[in-house]
């Protein structure tokens, strides 16, 4: 299943992500996995929380340009070799990736990586017939709820 | 020295005579040749005969830099295009730029009056002139070129650019004369010294410089550091380029050559004349010309003037440098910006806003550099570099196309531009100029 992400543009100036985190904190939204994605002049935070929708809201409110993207969470065996084994398949499977990154905390003993593809239904669908376990959104919202 | 003896030391009296006698001729011409300023003399309440001596020149209309756009891009000649010599061009306020076509005299007279400038700033025939003026449209490369033509000066025709080579045939050749703007001449003298060549190398005794406002404490840097006297240009496409007015080696103030472009200085507010030594925008009517003669050009330029004459025995008037703008033009290594066409540019960027500023700077090394901020909007936000980052080009390349000149595109979040009242600042010159 598809999980929403969060995606805010950051300029590069002192203490913008700090004001980003501590809005969402107040606002008790819970940050489950981040990446920041950067160029010279500016950054991309990609954020997966646990009520992303209103989390966009609330950036905007605050005058963030935030946005709603759609990824997929893939348990990846904690193993050598665990990630090169779907990527394969999903090169096999001419998906492209657009960006990928790592949740620090785990739902089992597998390790948990987020996709952004540039075909995600295309991509569900092979993910599902080469049995590669999608994680909800529920479960993601594990550890407090 | 003096180059045209007779004309630039005219005892002032002579000198108001001819300006009448000329005055006259100028109205009868482009009322018999410009249909716009026929109407315009039709409606102003004057008739020709009003028009008597150099003083009666308040009866005639003004001309703006709008006439130009709107009557672009033949509509202000008195002579058929067909018989233009060149033509030059320099930027409009919004999408059309402003266009002047010089006749054949006209090129002459232009030759005429920066043959004079070189002669004031303490070139004689037979200095080699280095001419790092860029050529083209812009008229500060040929405005320079036909002066030492008409001089005698043997011209390195240069253009802008290629620093490394304009140092090699600067030691090969020694130009005594350096023509370029005062950034380019002070980026120059930066790689010259980066080069290895002290002051006593570099042949450059005299330096013209324009096209770009600058400072006495810039004249004064560059007089030590590349060992020269450091000498002010001024002129506009509309009127001639380069030349119109030319500071002599005591550098106090811009003689300007009143016997072919007359000048006014004026209240911008009221229309009216400010009293001498005061500052005012400068207007001037072209005496001479024939391809597009102008009556009361509104340069936007504020200057003040000094009508005494000046100890090199010119008794051509001396206008301070410029010492700003009615408008925000800004000048960015020689070219004329106006944030207008930037917001112009912007509006032809589906993603962008027109919500912008604009931060000029001046590098180290001498050179201006221009940085568009502008603001992202909610609705073309991508959530990947690559698509921002198209997003940035695509805007860097519209501006770029519109204004001429690189420059640096930096996006911003959403109200981060300073308003004051409400209205945003467009401009922010981090210059010191």
């Amino acid at each position: 299943m598809k999980i929403t992400q969060m995606s805010v543009f950051i300029e590069n100036t002192k203490g913008r992500l700090f004001d980003l985190c501590s809005i969402l904190g107040k606002n008790n939204i819970n940050i489950k996995a981040l990446t920041l994605a950067e160029s010279h002049e500016f950054g991309i935070v990609r954020l997966v929380v646990d009520k992303a929708e209103d989390a966009v809201e609330i950036a905007r409110k605050n005058g963030f340009i935030a946005s709603l993207a759609h990824i997929v969470a893939i348990e990846v065996s904690d193993d050598p070799g665990g990630l090169a084994e779907v990527l394969k398949v999903l090169s096999e499977n001419d998906l492209n990736i657009e960006y990928m990154y790592g949740f620090v905390e785990k739902a089992s003993d597998k390790a948990l990586m987020v996709f952004k593809f540039e075909d995600i239904d295309k991509a569900l669908e092979v993910l599902c017939k080469n049995k590669i376990p999608v994680i909800s959104k529920e479960t993601l919202n594990f550890s407090k709820n | 020295m003096i180059f045209n003896e007779k004309f630039e030391t005219m005892k002032l009296e002579d000198l108001k005579n001819l300006q009448s006698e000329r005055l006259r001729a100028l109205a009868k011409y482009v009322y018999e040749r410009s249909p716009v300023y026929k109407k315009r003399i039709d409606e102003s309440g004057y008739c020709l005969s009003d028009i008597k001596t150099i003083d009666d020149i308040t009866k005639l209309p003004f001309t703006t830099k709008d006439d130009m756009r709107d009557y672009y891009p033949f509509g202000l000649f008195s002579m058929d295009s067909s018989k233009v010599a060149e033509f030059h061009v320099s930027s409009g306020t919004t999408g059309n730029p402003v266009v002047s076509g010089y006749s054949k005299d006209d090129v002459d007279l232009w030759g005429e009056a920066a043959a004079r400038s070189i002669g004031a700033a303490g070139g004689k025939a037979g200095d080699i002139i280095q001419v790092a003026y860029g050529y083209g449209l812009f008229t500060g490369g040929l405005g320079l070129h036909y002066g030492a033509l008409k001089f005698g000066c043997p011209i390195m025709p240069m253009s802008s650019g290629q620093t490394k080579r304009q140092i090699k045939l600067m030691s090969d050749f020694k130009p005594r004369i350096l023509a370029c703007t005062p950034s380019f001449a002070m980026y120059m003298g930066e790689e010259a010294h980066s080069l290895g060549f002290k002051p006593e190398n570099i042949s450059w005794e005299i330096g013209i410089f324009g096209a770009e406002p600058w400072t006495t404490a810039m004249q004064n840097e560059i007089d030590r550091s590349l060992g020269m006297l450091a000498t002010d240009i001024y002129g506009l496409s509309e009127i001639t380029g380069p030349g119109v007015a030319q500071e002599c080696h005591l550098r106090q103030g811009l003689h300007i050559w009143s016997d072919v472009f007359y000048p006014e200085i004026i209240d911008p507010k009221t229309d009216l004349p400010v009293k001498e030594g005061e500052l005012g925008e400068l207007v001037i009517t072209t005496l001479t010309r024939t391809g597009m003669p102008l009556l009361r050009y509104r340069t936007r330029d504020l200057v003040s003037i000094n009508n005494e004459v000046c100890a090199c025995g010119r008794t051509a008037p001396r206008i301070s440098k410029i010492q700003g703008r009615t408008d925000d033009m800004i000048v960015i290594r020689g070219i004329n910006v106006f944030p207008t066409q930037i917001e112009y540019a912007l509006l032809q960027v589906e993603e962008s806003l027109p919500n912008y500023q604009i931060i000029v700077d001046r590098a180290d090394k001498g050179l201006d550099t221009i940085e568009v901020q502008v603001e992202i909007d909610q609705k073309f936000f991508s959530d990947e570099i690559k698509g921002i980052e198209a997003v940035k080009q695509k805007i860097k390349k519209s501006i770029e196309q519109t204004i001429l000149v690189g420059v640096n595109v930096k996006l911003v979040e959403p109200k981060t531009i300073a308003r004051s009242e409400g209205k945003a600042k467009r401009v922010i010159d981090n210059r010191k100029i």
